[in-house]
């Protein structure tokens, strides 16, 4: 199959302005977070609506209209760091788009599904983790934390454009079957979905600390929100992921029975798969057993998200493994 | 009564108490949650070196090498099973635990699960607005009418309807049981995948064989026609699901760069009936696409060139033979290999051990020289050459041996001579001393196939998914409970008023029942109940 050059270039330019636009984006939730005089009020709003919503879908107008808390105390003067945070959303979906045009001209470019290299893996991997976020800010109310997933996406994404950067090619024969489109994008949602209860349960971490003495992250640790919404963002988006990923895992062992001769072989990837998954069982579980509620948990799911991490860099680009499809150099 | 009868006869700790005691204790200690989660790390710890080391089953090889290179410390961790880390003590040592914690777990729960679902919703809390979720409303019409649509809207729930003692009418309602069911049919459904997981370790075999793509023939009669073969625990190699596999093509498809778009390979195969009609079905084996037959399945794994060469000895006679040469580079297929010949018409043993040849060397489908060094550059085959030693002597062929290589000690010991060295295109030839001449000919393609038996992986399949539907279940359904309390409103102008008050508790952390709750109780507690 013939790889279309120019379609190629495009993509590479939209996926380069999306990160940059996602850089932008990241420095107005900043300002609204640190400096904005609202940064402190959202997480007392933050506090005051967490019964309300209990995690349910949020009112509609959630994303336009002004929490119904305010409507009580003062009318909401849009100040600076609000409108930076808007403009921040409004930057934000701008990349999303941007960035689904990259993985999109790419698929086109190729002629097959987007993700058969590294590149393109962790393209697809960050473009859903933001709009994953994007879904997660409409119905919490958490918009002024985005900047905390933005920088491991960003990060992520310009590890992928430098040092993974693959050519436009198609795909070596063993990855030429349906099971890559089917596969591939349950591994690729789950692991998108689980960098937001990583990033969840880390800031969980540090309003935990705070709450338990004030005087530890003094000046960081109010602007979060309570606890107990950091937990539930981090339940939440487990939940949806885990089965995902469960999905994707025997999705590969269905794959991995007609490529290369059994379901299950221990490979690289596959252990370290199944240790993901066992952590992952490990923090459900943690929540049902007293005394491993909350901080261990959040523990939990940060070590499990490293481990996904570790799965998608060290196994792909150091272990020698039947997985080796990075297309790195 | 239980009471006086302690009191009568103190308790004592005899020794088999004292050994139910702790039975008992293990037994509650290793059933425990907490347990459950310690053992799932150590789970999680434990196979991370079968990632992280080389791993006999996987590469011997690399094992060998790792070993060899790391010294005493490679050697302990071998002694320590760390270079088999899925077959080793302290892996199974950690499983079986874990199992047991499990059955131990879901034995109560499913006795409660049974329960549970015969059980009727409980009754209604006295102070319902003490419930997370609270809503009160004054309608207008009797209990009666306020019931008859509760009962109406509450459809799918698990209802039941009670009258208090101050004359109140209630009704518990209870939803969400499946969350439990999914539960248990995931932890059953893994425990059901671990048993046929463990069964297939037993009864499953792989065996890996050459075959020439140019209509040769490989049947799996036994351990013998394979290269090399993998025998479950239980497998001694004997009564083998009987089929052929005939070779004819093998065609390998290539971008200009050289990056490989596809290999195929046409074969014919014959099981069951075929085999004694001699009925050849064809197939086209492709990566991806197994051959599935007589419940094995046979996998194209990979390929390589079979160089032809043909040896005039001195006194006229000829032989040709294509070997299958193996490739030490994927990206080029550069290969190397040894064939070999024996002197023909020599009966004497020791004579014929001075004789023997061997024709070893590099084998480029498109060949680039280096100086005189060959390489290839394409793994297609637009320009094939050999880089070729000519070995005479003894190849020690009594002993078994790679059929890739030639005896090293033999070329140590001087007993196996170089006699030439020469690369060669096709059609050219290299002469010996003796008059013998060593023609290339050209070039053969071979498929490396796997043949593989797992007779339990239906049932592994059957439990996964059993496993990702419970996962699913018991993931996104939510158990929850509502009640209703109707009591008559004082009367005021002549109307029947009830005062109707709904609660609400979702059953499991983080439910989200917020919103549902809302709607529920908003469509019961609305004035026009009529008109929805």
């Amino acid at each position: 199959m013939p790889v279309n050059e120019t379609l190629s270039q495009y993509s590479d330019w939209s996926y380069t302005t999306a990160v940059a636009v996602y850089v932008l984006a990241m420095v107005f939730f900043l300002v609204e977070q640190s400096f904005g005089r609202k940064g402190r009020q959202a997480a007392a709003r933050t506090r005051e609506r967490a019964r309300e919503l209990v995690g349910a879908g949020a009112p509609a107008d959630t994303g336009t209209a002004p929490p119904p808390v305010e409507h009580t105390g003062q009318r909401p003067r849009r100040d600076r760091s609000e409108r930076l945070g808007r403009m921040g959303v409004a930057l934000t979906v701008l990349g999303v788009l941007l960035h689904a045009a990259a993985l999109l001209l790419r698929g086109l470019a190729t002629s097959r599904v987007p993700w058969g290299n590294m590149y393109e893996y962790i393209m697809i991997v960050c473009l859903i983790t933001v709009v994953t976020w994007l879904v997660v800010a409409r119905k919490f109310p958490v918009r002024h934390l985005s900047a905390f997933v933005l920088l491991p996406v960003v990060i992520l994404m310009f590890v992928g454009g430098t040092m993974l950067y693959a050519v436009a090619a198609p795909v070596q024969p063993a990855l030429q079957s349906y099971w890559l489109v089917i596969h591939v994008s349950a591994a690729a949602a789950s692991s998108g979905v689980f960098l937001v209860p990583g990033v969840a349960s880390l800031l969980y971490l540090v309003r935990e600390r705070h709450d338990r003495d004030p005087a530890a992250f003094a000046r960081f640790g109010p602007r979060l929100p309570a606890a107990d919404v950091l937990d539930r963002i981090a339940y939440r988006t487990t939940v949806f992921a885990f089965p995902v990923f469960t999905f994707g895992v025997l999705c590969g062992a269905v794959w991995a029975e007609a490529a290369w001769g059994r379901f299950w072989g221990w490979d690289p990837k596959e252990t370290v798969a199944f240790v993901a998954w066992v952590v992952y069982a490990a923090y459900l579980h943690s929540r049902a057993t007293a005394g491993w509620r909350g901080r261990r948990a959040a523990i939990i799911n940060i070590v499990g998200f490293s481990v996904t991490v570790f799965n998608l860099f060290f196994v792909n680009l150091v272990t020698t493994g039947l997985h080796s499809y990075a297309g790195v150099s | 009564m239980i009471t006086r009868e302690k009191q009568r006869q103190p308790y004592r700790a005899t020794p088999a108490r004292r050994a139910l005691g702790f039975v008992r204790n293990t037994w509650r200690g290793l059933t425990s949650m907490r347990t459950a989660l310690i053992l799932l790390f150590l789970l999680a710890l434990a196979a991370m070196p079968g990632a992280l080391l080389p791993q006999r089953n996987l590469n011997a090889p690399k094992t060998a090498e790792y070993i060899a290179e790391y010294g005493w410390w490679g050697r302990l961790l071998d002694r320590l099973q760390f270079f088999d880390v899925y077959s080793s003590v302290w892996f199974s040592a950690i499983y079986l635990l874990l199992m047991v914690s499990l059955v131990g777990c879901l034995l109560p729960r499913s006795l409660d699960y049974v329960r549970s679902m015969r059980a009727r919703p409980v009754l209604t809390p006295r102070n319902l607005a003490r419930m997370p979720h609270y809503r009160r409303a004054e309608l207008p019409g009797g209990a009666d009418d306020v019931l008859a649509t509760a009962k109406s809207r509450l459809r799918g729930w698990r209802t039941s309807e009670r009258t208090e003692a101050e004359g109140t009418r209630t009704i518990s309602a209870e939803r969400g049981y499946l969350r439990e069911t999914g539960n248990l049919v995931f932890h059953f459904g893994m425990l059901g995948l671990i048993v046929a997981f463990a069964l297939g370790k037993m009864f499953s075999y792989e065996g890996q064989v050459i075959v020439h793509a140019d209509g040769s023939q490989f049947c799996n009669s036994g351990i013998f026609a394979y290269d090399s073969f993998n025998p479950g625990l239980r497998v001694d190699g004997t009564g083998l699901n009987p089929f052929c596999v005939k070779v004819d093509s093998f065609e390998a498809e290539y971008t200009d760069v050289g990056q490989p778009v596809s290999y195929e390979a046409d074969l014919g195969y014959q099981s069951g009936e075929d085999l004694e009609s001699g009925t050849w079905r064809p197939y086209h084996l492709e990566v991806n696409e197994p051959l599935r037959t007589a419940g094995d399945r046979v996998y194209l794994l990979g390929h390589g060139f079979a160089p032809t060469f043909t040896v005039t000895f001195p006194d006229g006679s000829v032989r040709t033979q294509s070997v299958q040469w193996r490739p030490v580079d994927q990206q080029t297929l550069l290969s190397e290999g040894a064939t070999k010949f024996d002197p023909p018409g020599v009966t004497d043993t020791a004579q014929r051990r001075e004789r023997q040849l061997a024709i070893t060397g590099l084998f480029a489908p498109t060949a680039a020289l280096q100086g005189k060094v060959l390489t290839s550059v394409d793994p297609r085959l637009t320009n094939p050459a050999v880089a070729v030693d000519v070995l005479r002597g003894d190849l020690n062929s009594d002993r078994s041996q790679s059929i890739f290589e030639v005896d090293r000690s033999m070329v140590d010991s001087g007993r196996l001579e170089r006699v030439a060295r020469e690369n060669l295109d096709v059609g050219e030839t290299i002469t010996l001393d003796d008059g013998t001449t060593v023609r290339f000919d050209g070039v053969r393609n071979w498929v490396s196939l796997q043949v593989s038996h797992d007779p339990t992986q239906g049932w592994v399949l059957g439990f996964a998914v059993a496993m990702l539907l419970g996962l699913a279940a018991s993931l996104l359904i939510k158990r929850r409970r509502l009640w209703i309390r109707v009591a008559p409103a004082a009367e005021s102008d002549g109307e029947r008023h009830t005062v109707v008050e709904v609660g609400g508790l979702a059953r499991t952390d983080q439910a989200g029942y917020g919103e549902e709750f809302t709607r529920i109780a908003g469509d019961l507690l609305s004035r026009d109940r009529k008109a929805r």
